[in-house]
C-alpha cells in the first residue's frame, strides 16, 4: 500500500496535477472510478455466488444482456480503436494531423459544435423560463414545438434549410445581394446543428425550474433584486447542474451530427467537411485507416461524454435529494441548536 | 407606515379571487388575514407586497399610491409560506441579500447580518445551508432575510403552518415580542383562528374574495358578523328555527330577539356556543329546586345526555334533543363536570346564556 501512495505521489508530482487531484470535479471522476470498480468486484463475486446458487433464468438474463450490450456495443466501439491503431499510434497520428483536410475537419467541428451549443443555451434558458414561470395560451403547443427537431428526421431539416436560405430559396437572394453565404457555408452548418440539437437544452431545464418553483425568485424580487440580479443570483446556481447536463448531451449530439449538416454543408473538403463528414468521406475513398482515426477521435469525445454526463447526473440526483429532503423537514425540529426563542 | 386597500378586485380566469376589497390598516398594527383556503387572503397580501397586480383598485402607502409601484421598490419584507431560502446559499447570504443587490458596503452587511442573527437567535449558524435547519430556524432566517432591508412593511404568509405545534406556539409569541420591539406594520395570513386571535391586534375575516368582518380579536369572537363567521370560528350547535313578533324559536324554544318585531313568520338560524350554555339535571333536582325552577322559569331545553367527552381542562357533554332529530353540545369546565357527575341517559335541561340568530338575506327568502 506504502508503495502504491508513494507512486501515485510521484506521478501526481511530475505533471502537476496535486491540484487537480483534489479538485471537485476529478474526485467527482475517481469516485465515480472507484464505484465502479465495486460494482465490477461485487457483480464478479455474485456470479459466481449466483453459480452456486444458481436459478437459471437468472443467469440466462443476465448472459443476454451482456451478450447484447457486448455485441450492440462494446464490441463496435471497441473495433473502431483497434482499426484506427492498426497501424500503430504514430500513424495514427499522421493520419489525423498531418492531413489538412482532417485538421481542418475537427477544427471545423469544434467550432461549429460550441457557437451551436451556445446559441442552445441562451434560447434554452428564455424559453425554460417562459413556460416554467408563465401561463399563456398556446404554452403546451409550444412544449410540443420544441420537439419537432427530434421527430423530424435530420437530413428533412437540412433540407428545409436549404429551402429557406439555398440560392433559390426564400431568403437566399436577399442574403446574396449582401455577400452573405449561408447554404455549403459555415453559418448553415450552425444553423442546421443548432437546430438538431435545440430542444435539448430547454427539456432538461423545463422540468428542474418547474421543481423548483418561483418562490426563491419571488424573494429575491422582494428584497430589491432586478432581473439580472435575480438571474445571475437565484435561478442560474439553481439549475446550473441541470444546464450544464443538457449542454453536455447537446453538445454530443452537435459533434456527432451527420444528417442534416450533410445536406447543408455540400461537403466541400476543407472547407466545410465536419469531423462525421470526414469520416465517411475517408471511408467512400478507400482511406479506411484515416477513416478510423477520425472516428477514434469522435468516439472519444463521445466517451468523454458519458464521464462528464455520469458526473454531472450525480450531483443532479443529489440536488433533487436535498430538495425533497428540504420539502419534508419543513416541519421538522431541531431543538439541539438555536431553537431557545424566550 | 399605514396600508390602504382601496376597492381591490382579481381574479385568475373564472376564479375571483378579490371581490373590491377595501381595508385600512393604521400604523404599528398586527394584522390578521383569516380565512379558509381560495378565501381570497394570500393574494391580497401578494397584491401589498406588489407581488400581484390587482385588476381594480388602489393600494396606498401614507395615502400615496404605490399600486404601480413595482415590489423591487416598495421595500415591503415578505415572509413566504415555505420561507423560499436560497438553498445555494449560507444563511449569511440569504440574510445579506438584499443588501448585497443594494450595493450596501461590506462593512455594514456583516454587521446588520450578525445583529439580525442575534435578533433570530441564531448566533453562530450563518455558515449553514438552509437543508441544515429545522423548520423553525428556516422561519427564523426568512424573517431575517426580510427584516434586513429595514422594511416598513412586514408581511408573512402562513407563517406558522408548516410547523409543529410546539414550535409554532413558541415562534407566535416571539413574533408578537418582535413587532412590538420593531414597531412596524405587519400583516400575517393563517387560516387557524387560535393563531389570528393569540397573536393580532386586530383580525380581518374573509371569504369568498370578500372581507366578511374586521374587528379586534374579542369582538369578532364575541359578536361574529355573519353567519360564515361564525360557522368558521367553529365549535358552535346551529339550528334551523324562525323568528316572529320579537322572538326566535329553537325547538319550539322561545328566545328573544328584539331585532324582529314583525309579526310574519321567517326561517332563522340559530347558533349556541357550547360554553354558553347551561346544563342542569331535572330528573334528580327537587321539583321546587333551583334547577327545576329554571327549567320552567327561562327558556330551556329538555335533552338527554349521550356521551361526555373529556379534552384537557374542559369537559363536552353531547346531548340528543327531546324528540331525538339533533345532538348538541356543551362544554363545561371539567371540575364542574365531575361534581355534577353527569351520567349518559341522564334527562337534562339546557338553557342558553347567549344566542346568535341570523336571518337570511330577504332576497332569498320566498
Amino acid at each position: 500500500m506504502a508503495s502504491n501512495s508513494r507512486w501515485k505521489k510521484s506521478l501526481l508530482n511530475f505533471f502537476h496535477l496535486e491540484h487537480y487531484w483534489k479538485h471537485p470535479l476529478f474526485s467527482a471522476v475517481r469516485r465515480t472510478g472507484q464505484r465502479l470498480a465495486r460494482g465490477l468486484r461485487q457483480w464478479s463475486h455474485s456470479l459466481s455466488k449466483a453459480a452456486t446458487a444458481t436459478r437459471l433464468s437468472e443467469l440466462l438474463l443476465i448472459a443476454a444482456a451482456v451478450a447484447s450490450i457486448g455485441l450492440l456495443i462494446v464490441v463496435p466501439l471497441a473495433s473502431v480503436f483497434v482499426a484506427a491503431f492498426a497501424n500503430g499510434p504514430r500513424a495514427w497520428w499522421e493520419a489525423i494531423a498531418h492531413d489538412p483536410d482532417t485538421r481542418h475537419a475537427i477544427w471545423l467541428s469544434l467550432t461549429v459544435a460550441p457557437v451551436a451549443v451556445a446559441f442552445n443555451t441562451i434560447f434554452g434558458i428564455a424559453a425554460a423560463w417562459l413556460v416554467a414561470r408563465f401561463r399563456f395560451p398556446g404554452r403546451t403547443l409550444l412544449v410540443s414545438l420544441f420537439d419537432v427537431p427530434f421527430s423530424v428526421s435530420p437530413v428533412v431539416a437540412g433540407l428545409a434549410l436549404v429551402l429557406i436560405f439555398g440560392r433559390q430559396g426564400l431568403f437566399g437572394p436577399t442574403l446574396a445581394t449582401f455577400g452573405a453565404k449561408v447554404i455549403f457555408a459555415w453559418p448553415g452548418l450552425v444553423l442546421a446543428t443548432t437546430f438538431v440539437t435545440l430542444p435539448m437544452v430547454v427539456r432538461e431545464l423545463i422540468p428542474v425550474m418547474e421543481a423548483i418553483g418561483p418562490e426563491e425568485e419571488l424573494a429575491a424580487v422582494s428584497l430589491g433584486a432586478n432581473g439580472w440580479q435575480v438571474f445571475w443570483r437565484i435561478t442560474l446556481p439553481n439549475i446550473r447542474w441541470a444546464l450544464l447536463h443538457g449542454i453536455v448531451l447537446a453538445n454530443a449530439r452537435a459533434m456527432g451530427e451527420f444528417g442534416a449538416v450533410y445536406v447543408v454543408s455540400g461537403h466541400i473538403a476543407g472547407a466545410t467537411d465536419t469531423m462525421p463528414l470526414r469520416v465517411e468521406k475517408l471511408f467512400q475513398e478507400y482511406r479506411t485507416p484515416a477513416s478510423m482515426a477520425v472516428a477514434s477521435v469522435l468516439a472519444g469525445l463521445a466517451l468523454v461524454t458519458l464521464v462528464a454526463k455520469v458526473v454531472i447526473e450525480r450531483q443532479l440526483e443529489a440536488e433533487s435529494k436535498e430538495l425533497e429532503a428540504a420539502r419534508a423537514s419543513d416541519a421538522g425540529t431541531d431543538p439541539t441548536t438555536g431553537g431557545d426563542l424566550s | 407606515m399605514s396600508i390602504g386597500v382601496h376597492g381591490v378586485s382579481k381574479s385568475f380566469g373564472t376564479f375571483q379571487a378579490l371581490e373590491n376589497v377595501s381595508l385600512d390598516i393604521p400604523h404599528g398594527t398586527l394584522l390578521a388575514l383569516l380565512g379558509p383556503s381560495g378565501s381570497g387572503k394570500t393574494t391580497l397580501l401578494r397584491i401589498i407586497a406588489g407581488l400581484e397586480g390587482p385588476d381594480a383598485g388602489r393600494i396606498e402607502e401614507d395615502g400615496q399610491d404605490i399600486t404601480n409601484r413595482h415590489a423591487r421598490q416598495r421595500e415591503v419584507g415578505f415572509v413566504f409560506q415555505h420561507y423560499a431560502l436560497f438553498r445555494h446559499m449560507s444563511v449569511f447570504e440569504n440574510i445579506a441579500f438584499g443588501m448585497r443587490v443594494r450595493k450596501a458596503p461590506a462593512a455594514e452587511i456583516t454587521s446588520r447580518v450578525e445583529e439580525l442573527l442575534h435578533l433570530v437567535r441564531l448566533d453562530g449558524l450563518g455558515a449553514r445551508k438552509p437543508a441544515q435547519l429545522s423548520g423553525g430556524q428556516r422561519q427564523r432566517v426568512a424573517l431575517a432575510r426580510a427584516l434586513a432591508i429595514r422594511p416598513r412593511i412586514l408581511l408573512l404568509d402562513e407563517p406558522f403552518g408548516a410547523l409543529d405545534a410546539k414550535v409554532r406556539v413558541e415562534l407566535r409569541q416571539w413574533l408578537r415580542r418582535l413587532h412590538d420591539e420593531i414597531g412596524m406594520t405587519s400583516i400575517f395570513v393563517t387560516h387557524d383562528q387560535e393563531e389570528a386571535f393569540e397573536l393580532a391586534d386586530e383580525v380581518v375575516v374573509m371569504n369568498h374574495g370578500r372581507i366578511e368582518q374586521r374587528g379586534k380579536p374579542d369582538e369578532v369572537f364575541d359578536k361574529p358578523a355573519t353567519p360564515f363567521v361564525m360557522d368558521f370560528l367553529g365549535n358552535v350547535n346551529l339550528f334551523h328555527g324562525r323568528v316572529e313578533n320579537g322572538r326566535a324559536f329553537w325547538h319550539g324554544v322561545p328566545i328573544d330577539y328584539p331585532d324582529y318585531p314583525h309579526a310574519q313568520s321567517r326561517p332563522a338560524r340559530v347558533y349556541l356556543r357550547p360554553h354558553e350554555l347551561d346544563i342542569a339535571r331535572t330528573g334528580t333536582a327537587a321539583p321546587g329546586g333551583l334547577g327545576g325552577a329554571l327549567a320552567a322559569a327561562a327558556q330551556s331545553l329538555p335533552a338527554t345526555v349521550v356521551r361526555l367527552t373529556r379534552t384537557g381542562a374542559m369537559t363536552r357533554i353531547t346531548c340528543q334533543t327531546g324528540d331525538a332529530s339533533h345532538e348538541l353540545h356543551v362544554d363545561l369546565p371539567s371540575a364542574v363536570a365531575r361534581e355534577i357527575a353527569f351520567q349518559p341517559g341522564d334527562s337534562v335541561a339546557i338553557t342558553p346564556r347567549h344566542v346568535r340568530v341570523f336571518l337570511p338575506d330577504p332576497e332569498y327568502v320566498i
